[in-house]
């Protein structure tokens, strides 16, 4: 009986550390890029870059340091196509932080912006969309603007939020 | 050229620009009859059309319209044959910063080309390009490295000088395609609002020919950013500004924010590249206090480089607008 017993610890055990090991794998490794028309009528149609926070400039050249000094780690960016015609750039910087999110997202945001319901939190803009969620920080930005546009970004920003 | 330390060492001093004065040299950058750098700034409201796009023929025009006042010749042809030298390979430095949304417009760009082949240049001595062929591809250029055709591409490209050059308070690689594959420059940068520098144009758009830029962010880019251009290669061949004005962003540049688009519609051109800053800056000012932001210098992005640009130190133009003549059409 005291074997069967300790056997079954052991698989509690090892149950808990492959949880517990593979939550932090899923979050290391995480792609929150939606695959073309995983979102209604969006397609991916670029590659994946990643930058380290020490390349960042040849991405934002100008713009890397406020990144930097709230403590990013690294970003990711790749591009998109609404309905074959409206483009648009897919930024997500992982922070060291949340507070890190907070601080750029909380920054120089304009009057109109409109508050929504993304991550931990959201503002969209006619032609962009930002939110945080933990330590990622998500920037949507169209090229151009359209009628459809400010419903298609938040689509596209909620098949961000739920691979977050 | 001897060597290749000689070829270093010539390009440094700008000695292999000697040979490609254009009728507008630096010396010229300031009126000499009225003792004032002239300025142009031409407008067109009407050069979005329906959706924002921008009208290529409508941009075309206002090139031709700015060109000739500038050089007060009557056709645009004539003005460009004024500006630059002939069978030399004239490089046009474009600004992608700002991906499709708020980069140097590509159809004022062809518009250019257009103009200096009427004016005599060759396709193959045209020679399109900015830090890297990604900054160029996302802004809408194609990349052709054929010399048969205009080409297209970035520093990545061509590589940058291995020996670094020093000048004051900076020491930098520069890309060959200024010291080796130009001999003058048009500077076609677009005007922005800059988180470190409160607004980038003509000067701060030679930060895309060097290797490393972000090394010369420290202090609002000062001294560093007056001390590059002064680089006697930089300063001997970037000849020309062709300003694109025609979108920007107020704030939060130089990437782009939609929410802070801008479309003044116009081209700042000018031989004097800090008297061209500051009616760039002077542009953006305008517009920021028009939609209630506080001036660039009172939230602690000064653009102090122009004051440095321009002392006895430097002297790669005027600031003062007293020392500007400012032509509006």
């Amino acid at each position: 009986m005291k074997y069967r017993s300790n056997w079954k610890w052991a698989v509690a055990a090892l149950v808990m550390v492959a949880a517990i090991a593979g939550t932090g794998c899923k979050k290391k490794g995480v792609d929150p890029f939606p695959a073309s028309n995983a979102v209604a009528d969006w397609q991916k149609t670029s590659e994946t870059r990643v930058f380290a926070a020490k390349d960042l400039w040849q991405y934002i050249d100008g713009d890397a340091e406020q990144y930097i000094s709230a403590g990013v780690v690294s970003t990711s960016t790749s591009d998109y196509k609404y309905k074959g015609e409206l483009e648009v750039t897919v930024d997500v910087y992982t922070m060291g932080n949340a507070a890190g999110a907070r601080k750029i997202l909380e920054t120089g945001q304009s009057t109109d912006a409109k508050v929504v319901q993304l991550g931990d939190a959201g503002i969209a803009y006619a032609q962009s969309v930002i939110f945080r969620k933990g330590s990622y920080l998500v920037r949507i930005v169209a090229y151009e603007s359209a009628p459809d546009a400010p419903q298609a970004l938040l689509a596209l920003a909620h098949g961000l939020e739920a691979k977050l | 050229m001897g060597s290749r330390r000689d070829f270093l060492k010539a390009a440094a001093t700008g000695a292999l620009a000697l040979g490609a004065q254009s009728k507008l040299g630096f010396a010229a950058v300031v009126d000499q009859q009225a003792g004032k750098s002239k300025v142009v700034v031409a407008r067109d409201a009407a050069l979005h059309g329906p959706g924002a796009r921008l009208d290529a023929k409508r941009a075309a025009d206002l090139l031709d319209r700015a060109i000739t006042a500038y050089t007060g010749r009557n056709h645009p042809v004539e003005a460009w044959k004024q500006i630059v030298p002939k069978a030399k390979v004239i490089g046009l430095k474009v600004n992608g910063v700002g991906n499709r949304g708020v980069s140097t417009h590509l159809e004022l760009v062809l518009a250019l080309c257009e103009r200096l082949q009427q004016a005599g240049v060759r396709a193959g001595d045209i020679l399109v390009w900015d830090r890297s062929n990604e900054a160029l591809e996302s802004a809408g250029f194609t990349i052709n490295t054929d010399p048969s055709r205009i080409r297209c591409y970035g520093n990545d490209t061509a590589g940058y000088e291995q020996l670094p050059t020093i000048q004051g308070s900076v020491k930098v690689n520069l890309t060959r395609i200024l010291t080796r594959e130009c001999d003058m420059v048009i500077n076609m940068p677009i005007l922005k609002d800059h988180d470190l520098v409160g607004v980038t144009f003509s000067l701060k758009n030679m930060y895309g020919v060097i290797e490393r830029p972000a090394e010369l962010h420290a202090n609002n880019c000062d001294p560093a950013l007056a001390d590059l251009c002064s680089i006697p290669v930089v300063r001997q061949k970037v000849r020309f500004t062709v300003g694109d004005a025609i979108s920007s962003v107020y704030e939060k540049g130089p990437v782009f924010h939609p929410e802070y688009l801008w479309h003044p519609n116009a081209l700042i051109v000018g031989a004097d590249p800090v008297a061209v800053d500051h009616t760039a800056a002077q542009m953006l000012a305008r517009k920021r206090a028009e939609v209630g932001l506080p001036p660039v210098e009172a939230v602690g992005r000064p653009a102090r480089y122009l004051v440095t640009a321009a002392d006895q130190a430097h002297r790669l133009g005027v600031n003062d607008p007293r020392r500007i003549n400012l032509l509006e059409v």
